[in-house]
């Protein structure tokens, strides 16, 4: 074990299956010399050499259609937008070829593409966003969004590997913030797992990405009070753990649904939906969710915080439901 | 003013020879012409029997640019074929059987009902199955070509596109990537002049489309789309050049589209002489009589071609008639790849 930061991990997770599968690239805008705008990739052209990672031009329709041509030639590309936004240049790629190409014509499309997503630095309205509710409501797609540098290895090697088209949504918040133990050795853990983050009684919080560590704090200033918060951390959005979020919702009888991205067509809405239709008569209050609201995300530091869901935003969601 | 070069028509068998091609791949060629068009022509009558659902697409006028160009790619070479270029999937080796159970949404047709007219392909036979965006399989066909140069393997990706949708930013982007790292692809578009209903000067400003080439980086190259030898011997220079580490060539055919965009289409837009005169040159006609000249195609000969692709179809389309409904329980599957469906001959 090692601690790493969670952008550490990701790059181990890279590396890892790029030195064990010479079919895995990387391909994105800088990624090379320059070791990608975050420095995922720092050091990696000159280990893997100048056709395994590969500097594209500013062509995200290129470089997502690229990916799919060589994931359908036996490669596993794996893509990297420079921000999560950009994808919205890639979308056609994305959703009209890869997302059908196995259900329609039968060739699967073993893709990654890596998303920086999530806001919290003033990013402003085009560098903040997280558009992986949009993507989950894709058939085809797959869309994991890890929260500790555990899992953003672990499920970035499973993505790798995954026969399906696969987003990698990384958090941008978490990069350098977030440390934490991770094994050094190869190991997957798996797509459409949730884990339980912090064990609990009176809520339950739905949850997955930055917002994780919102709630843990969150239920931390809770704790004091006697309230006990469940936090269950999703992992991964498409497939999502519906199993998971019901036996959790059935112990505590209370639920939260929390996430960063918008609220109005959010993915918290498809988990608020199934806990009606699925675990109604385990209910003690309706279900409550929390997202950032619909507008698009600010740049200036107040309003940002008032954009993305804060820890008092939380605390006050869950005290609410813990008094119903 | 042509920035393109602008290719001469193939005119004695000895400059046919030159190409590489005998007169048993003439008679191929002539053959695979005549089932393309046989294919969609048989494919209409069923239309107009209620047979096919939704709308059914031609590329009459096109045989000899998609024959023409299929016949140039080695066995190892990929392509993304479109709805115009039914003459690729019979030169690869479809069976015009499945082709038919496709048109009629049986589970017998490549897309087993799931996809409809010619978003079909076959993996086994080196193609990628289109969308209807267009052209949004060049970047799919570049990303082949950028494989076959990661792994240093002698295999040249052909990518389709038509005049039309060389307006979109998958074009200008595919052929900035190929241009810049030098890609063995070649980029052929079927220029057939109409958009739908919208003609070229509404679609690109210069005087051939291949003339944006020049700017990516590589040759552009205009031919008669309805000469099926030049096509031939341009695509072949085209993708040997490709696979010898020339980078891409972009190919321009020029035709005419023979009929409307689609079934329902009746072309109301095109002068009529312009149609009057491109089928003056329609593609068929025209090697049948540069065969009868040059090679000594025989009337026995012709007959027995002739016959043989009746037969073909007709036993076809039997088969295909017989082909069962696709089973609605089957709808939500494969909408996620497993690890046995890996197991093509590209993932080892």
């Amino acid at each position: 074990m090692a601690e790493l930061t969670y952008l550490q991990a990701i790059s181990d997770g890279l590396r890892t299956e790029m030195r064990r599968d010479k079919r895995v690239f990387l391909i994105g805008e800088d990624v090379g010399v320059y070791g990608g705008a975050f420095k995922v990739s720092l050091g990696f052209q000159e280990e893997f050499g100048p056709w395994r990672v590969i500097d594209a031009p500013l062509a995200e329709a290129a470089i997502v259609g690229g990916c799919t041509g060589a994931a359908i030639m036996g490669m596993r590309p794996v893509a990297e937008m420079q921000f999560a936004d950009f994808i919205s240049c890639g979308w056609d790629q994305l959703v009209t070829v890869a997302a059908k190409q196995r259900w329609r014509a039968g060739t699967p499309v073993p893709m990654v593409v890596r998303l920086p997503s999530g806001g919290g630095f003033s990013g402003g309205p085009f560098h903040s966003q997280n558009p992986e509710s949009s993507f989950a409501h894709i058939p085809g797609l797959k869309c994991v969004c890890p929260a500790t540098p555990e899992d953003a290895k672990g499920l970035l090697i499973s993505a790798i590997e995954d026969p399906s088209p696969v987003l990698y949504f990384e958090h941008k918040h978490l990069y350098r913030r977030i440390k934490g133990e991770v094994p050094e050795e190869r190991y997957t853990t798996p797509l459409g797992k949730a884990r339980v983050h912090r064990d609990g009684d009176d809520v339950s919080v739905i949850t997955w990405g930055a917002m994780v560590y919102t709630a843990d704090e969150a239920a931390q200033k809770l704790e004091s009070d006697g309230i006990s918060i469940e936090i269950v951390d999703l992992r991964t959005v498409m497939p999502w753990d519906k199993a998971a979020v019901l036996e959790s919702v059935r112990k505590t009888s209370k639920v939260l649904v929390l996430h960063e991205d918008t609220r109005t067509g959010g993915f918290g809405g498809e988990i608020a939906a199934t806990i009606a239709e699925e675990a109604f008569e385990d209910l003690d209050a309706p279900v409550k969710r929390l997202a950032a609201p619909d507008t698009p995300v600010p740049f200036s530091p107040v309003l940002e915080k008032a954009y993305i869901p804060q820890v008092d935003d939380v605390a006050g969601a869950l005290r609410e439901l813990a008094e119903y | 003013m042509a920035i393109a070069r602008e290719a001469g028509p193939v005119g004695s068998l000895h400059e046919v020879r030159e190409a590489g091609l005998d007169r048993e791949d003439l008679l191929g060629i002539y053959r695979h012409m005549l089932v393309t068009r046989g294919v969609e022509e048989r494919g209409h009558i069923l239309y107009r029997q209620g047979k096919i659902p939704g709308s059914f697409y031609t590329g009459r006028g096109n045989e000899a640019a998609s024959v023409g160009v299929a016949t140039a790619m080695g066995p190892d070479d990929v392509g993304t074929p479109l709805h115009r270029d039914m003459g690729v999937h019979i030169v690869r080796g479809v069976d015009p059987w499945r082709i038919f159970a496709q048109y009629m949404g049986r589970q017998d047709g490549p897309t087993h009902g799931r996809d409809g007219n010619v978003h079909m392909a076959d993996a086994q036979l080196g193609l990628i199955a289109m969308v209807s965006h267009l052209p949004a399989m060049l970047p799919v066909a570049t990303g082949c070509a950028l494989t076959f140069r990661i792994r240093d393997e002698s295999r040249v990706a052909v990518g389709w596109f038509g005049e039309g949708a060389s307006a979109r930013g998958d074009a200008h982007e595919s052929m900035t990537f190929a241009g810049t790292r030098k890609l063995p692809i070649v980029f052929v578009c079927d220029n057939n002049q109409w958009a739908y209903s919208t003609p070229t000067h509404l679609e690109y400003a210069t005087e051939h489309v291949a003339d944006r080439a020049e700017a990516y980086g590589f040759e552009g190259v205009v031919v008669d789309g309805t000469d099926v030898l030049a096509v031939y011997r341009e695509a072949k220079r085209a993708i040997d050049k490709a696979r010898a580490g020339g980078g891409p060539t972009l190919l321009e055919c020029l035709t005419l589209r023979m009929e409307g965009h689609a079934v329902h289409d009746d072309a109301f837009y095109v002068p009529k002489p312009l149609f009057e005169q491109w089928a003056a040159s329609d593609p068929i006609e025209r090697f049948r009589t540069w065969l009868r000249d040059n090679a000594e195609l025989t009337d026995e000969e012709e007959d027995e071609i002739a016959a043989g692709v009746k037969r073909l179809l007709t036993t076809a389309l039997e088969r295909a008639e017989e082909s069962p409904q696709p089973d609605p329980s089957t709808l939500t599957d494969g909408v996620f790849a497993t690890p046995e469906d890996l197991d093509t001959p590209h993932h080892k």
